[in-house]
């Protein structure tokens, strides 16, 4: 915390609601200049967005989808950071989690998709967790910052995956480095084949499972990190490491099971685009998702509460980017990502900007009530 | 024309180097320094001692320009000064070496002496003439340094000589020197002392901030005695004593009357034999202490701070590891590299209430009732694999109510706890616990008043109780007030015990100050 942090106290609503809104009015705002600048109408762009995201089930689909894996890597980095861990390896992690969830379907073949579900998801953890605990250890044992390790994790991944990709998993015959299709009895039901054997219909999208999987591992993260033994530990760690050894906590097991959780909530990225999406091992399918799975965390104050929100926020940036470049001649994805960065520099590096200026204008209104006896 | 100035100061003395004139300082409701005048004469080593927050380093602060008096003034060579930031006070003449040195551990000497000096955007020019003139100086006080040996790569001797030699390249007439010895080994204090000797003959004047009487007496000309942020004595070092310090250090204080039945003291429950703790330096901290703690009994540890009480009451607990020796609790022996830590401790029936309550009693963030399970986390009482944060919030209501903590809240957030209620809190979760031995650092450490005889009284109530504890505290009214046995150390070792009633502050100081009073070592090991 920062040196006013003690002293100056916001009540819970401006700092959970009231800030994260402001950010991301902000964000918009200067995109809108952005796109005013290039001589387009920010009002409509804007609108283009809101409705290629949630104009549609399609739309709302394709949000939430993203949303899924966000939600994943949101929580991997939440959960680090009540350790004291700043983990950056999120997208290595996802990426490993979801080789491991591609050899798994791959060694599976014609399994029905709930009995091998288990399996995926476990290996998608393990995979994901060995991807976390290597840099876990090296922090605990060797001194070496995870920020540090886990970003070369990143690249270590990439490098390993197209290793693989192009000489091992490859479809012999095929120029692309994919691997073949896995069997389509392990495809995760879809939300429109789920609803509409509900007697729902909705629109056809990625959407799959995985977002119930999704929501499970936020009630399990909150459940973990609030609730258990092992979680109070954690949260010690994070905040006082001298009270943890004082307490009979041994930090660097506390630093090495974290970083293994991290990787493998990261990991399930994996299920939700290998046996729920794409239905192969294919190259880069976290798509950056790792990395703003950090904002994600950031704007969702580390609380599964939290971040369900802002994942569906970021998803539907996203999506209504996606939307927005298509619609728009002048506005092309690069400009999206542009947008896109905005909201995330406001939303995750710039969250306390508005801090100083909301304190002073609660303290001029009395506001922030003394702590009642 | 020139004789008139020079007749003007032919008929004033000559000026002080340094006069601080009534300076006052409170920090909140602490009195830090209480109209202090001190005068240190040029050329001069001047000593300054004083227990733990007697007001020594906020004084020094205060002349280094960390500070601002409230009220008072400083002169320099006579001239009254406004030192507002360190850079007046370098400007005036003044230099400071800190206990943790301020250097930058990647760079050269010869970098480091040069930092802030560059005088441009090219090194070259000025490397050249600063190494010219540090080598002048080096010769001139025999301050031997390697100037293009990285810093990190040099003994901590060699550094704070490093810190010296800044001080005097940027000038420094006046030289504060805060616990120099603390972190040295017993040669290199040697060398500091023939340092600081060579300075004294070229004119320098220094101020020593020492909690060590010996080396009072081995190097400075005048000494100042702080007691509560007050001047109390001031002496010739070559007309007084380590005794005669040590009674001014000490003083008369209000003497706490408590009801303390006599002690009936049963089995020993912790017993120490030859406890060594060597730090990372290679010193040895804690040597060789043996003593045993007996049910019903309260053993108070007597010491200038530093002295090794801290690091018998952590390896006890299981925060330090112990280099040699072992203790035995409830039975089972505790061998040197054993991996004994703080849950070990807890399951032999060992609570502890450390001396850093901020840095390790509690999570400053968790709302109050998650630290009052701190420690005892693991208890199956508290809930399966979910813990039952309702029934901990009922029980800490419970300890609340029983510890006077106020605000009675059990969710509020513990860093909006005041110290004292904090202190009470942590106390309630370590007696709750009903342990067998009870580790005790400074209970009463920026408590207020009311709760000190409370805490107090909770204490002799678990002695009572026919448990053991064992007491550290910096303050010897404490010690004397709540011990049924005390043992002093100095230099790392146990110099001494006196059943209580034999104690006075007197008997007690001395033995402190290393000042062997009689043959101490038959109790010790009874």
């Amino acid at each position: 915390m920062t040196a006013r942090g003690a002293d100056g106290r916001l009540p819970w609503w401006a700092t959970a609601i009231l800030m994260p809104v402001l950010n991301v009015a902000v964000a918009l705002a200067l995109s809108a200049l952005v796109i005013l600048l290039i001589g387009e109408d920010p009002v409509g762009a804007l609108g283009t967005m809101v409705v290629g995201a949630f104009g549609s089930g399609t739309g709302i689909g394709y949000t939430l989808y993203y949303a899924t894996s966000l939600i994943f890597t949101g929580l991997a980095v939440a959960i680090a950071f009540h350790g004291g861990l700043f983990n950056i390896g999120a997208e290595g992690q996802a990426y490993i989690g979801g080789l491991g969830v591609g050899l798994a379907c791959l060694a599976l073949g014609g399994w029905p998709w709930w009995l091998a579900l288990p399996v995926t998801v476990l290996a998608a953890m393990a995979f994901g967790g060995f991807w976390g605990l290597v840099p876990g250890w090296l922090q605990a044992y060797r001194g070496s910052h995870v920020v540090i390790t886990t970003i070369m994790f990143n690249f270590i991944a990439s490098a390993l995956m197209v290793y693989l990709l192009v000489n091992w998993l490859i479809r012999p015959g095929q120029m692309s480095p994919e691997s073949r299709e896995i069997d389509p009895s392990l495809f995760l039901p879809k939300a429109d084949e789920m609803l509409g054997a509900l007697g729902l219909e909705v629109a056809n999208s990625p959407l799959n499972l995985s977002f119930l999987l999704a929501l499970l591992a936020c009630v399990a993260v909150w459940l973990y990190v609030w609730h258990t033994r092992p979680g109070f530990a954690l949260r010690t760690v994070g905040a006082n490491e001298d009270a943890a050894r004082y307490a009979g906590i041994d930090p660097k097991h506390v630093i090495i099971i974290t970083m293994a959780l991290s990787g493998g909530l990261a990991g399930l990225l994996g299920v939700n685009e290998i046996q729920g999406v794409q239905h192969r091992l294919l190259l880069n399918f976290p798509a950056g998702l790792g990395f703003t799975g950090i904002a994600v965390a950031l704007m969702g104050r580390g609380h599964p509460a939290g971040i369900v929100p802002a994942a569906i926020l970021f998803g539907a940036l996203y999506q209504g980017g996606a939307e927005l470049a298509f619609e728009y001649q002048t506005i092309s994805p690069e400009l999206v990502i542009v947008i896109q960065g905005v909201v995330i520099l406001f939303a995750g590096a710039l969250e306390h900007l508005f801090r100083p200026a909301l304190l002073a204008l609660f303290a001029r209104r009395g506001k922030t009530k003394p702590v009642e006896a | 024309m020139t004789t008139l100035p020079l007749a003007a100061a032919q008929a004033s003395p000559a000026p002080f180097a340094v006069e601080l004139v009534d300076i006052d300082k409170r920090f909140g409701p602490v009195h830090a320094n209480r109209a202090v005048t001190l005068r240190f004469a040029p050329g001069t080593i001047h000593g300054l001692v004083g227990e733990n927050g007697a007001g020594k380093s906020t004084l020094m602060s205060i002349l280094y320009g960390f500070y601002q008096a409230d009220s008072g003034e400083i002169r320099v060579r006579g001239e009254p000064a406004r030192i507002s930031t360190p850079q007046d006070a370098i400007r005036l003449g003044i230099g400071m070496v800190h206990q943790h040195f301020m250097l930058v551990e990647t760079f050269t000497v010869l970098e480091n002496l040069l930092l802030g000096h560059e005088e441009g955007p090219l090194l070259g020019a000025a490397k050249a003439r600063a190494r010219g003139e540090v080598e002048a100086l080096e010769k001139a006080f025999g301050l031997e340094v390697p100037l293009d040996a990285v810093v990190s790569d040099l003994p901590v001797g060699v550094q704070q000589r490093v810190e010296i030699l800044k001080a005097l390249y940027r000038g420094a007439d006046v030289l504060i020197l805060d616990e120099p010895t603390a972190v040295l080994s017993p040669p290199e204090v040697e060398q500091l002392f023939r340092i600081l000797d060579r300075l004294r003959a070229e004119g320098r004047t220094i101020l020593l901030i020492t909690h060590k009487l010996k080396e009072i007496m081995a190097v400075t000309d005048r000494v100042s005695v702080l007691r509560q942020g007050a001047v109390v004595a001031e002496f010739d070092t070559a007309q007084t004593s380590q005794q005669a310090i040590a009674d001014a250090m000490v003083g008369k204080k209000a003497v706490l009357t408590l009801d303390k039945a006599p002690a009936t003291p049963g089995a020993p429950l912790l017993s120490v034999q030859g406890l060594t703790v060597v730090d990372g330096r290679g010193v040895e901290t804690l040597s060789d202490a043996t003593f045993q703690v007996r049910a019903g009994e309260v053993v108070g540890i007597a010491g200038v701070a530093g002295n090794g009480q801290s690091e018998l009451l952590q390896a006890l607990a299981g925060m330090l590891p112990f280099n040699a020796g072992r203790f035995t609790l409830a039975g089972t022996e505790v061998a040197a590299g054993s991996g004994y830590d703080a849950a070990k401790a807890r399951a032999l029936g060992v609570a502890h209430v450390p001396e850093d309550r901020l840095r390790l009693a509690v999570v400053k963030a968790f709302p109050a009732y998650q630290n009052a399970v701190l420690g005892w986390q693991g208890d199956k009482a508290l809930g399966g694999w979910k813990l039952d944060w309702r029934k901990v919030m009922l029980k800490t209501a419970e300890l609340m109510e029983r510890f006077d903590v106020r605000p009675r809240a059990p969710s509020l957030r513990t860093s909006l706890f005041s110290g004292g209620n904090q202190q009470k809190l942590v106390m309630a979760r370590e007696i709750d616990r009903n342990p067998d031995v009870l580790l005790v650092g400074q209970p009463t450490r920026g408590v207020d008043i009311g709760a000190i005889a409370f805490i107090h009284r909770q204490l002799l109530a678990l002695r009572d109780a026919g448990k053991a504890i064992l007491l550290v505290s910096a303050e010897l009214d404490e010690i004397m007030a709540l011990s049924d046995r005390i043992l002093v150390m100095c230099g790392g070792r146990i110099v001494g015990e006196l059943p209580a009633a034999e104690a006075t502050e007197q008997r007690i100081g001395s033995m402190m100050a290393g000042i062997a009073e009689e043959p101490a070592g038959e109790g010790i090991r009874a």
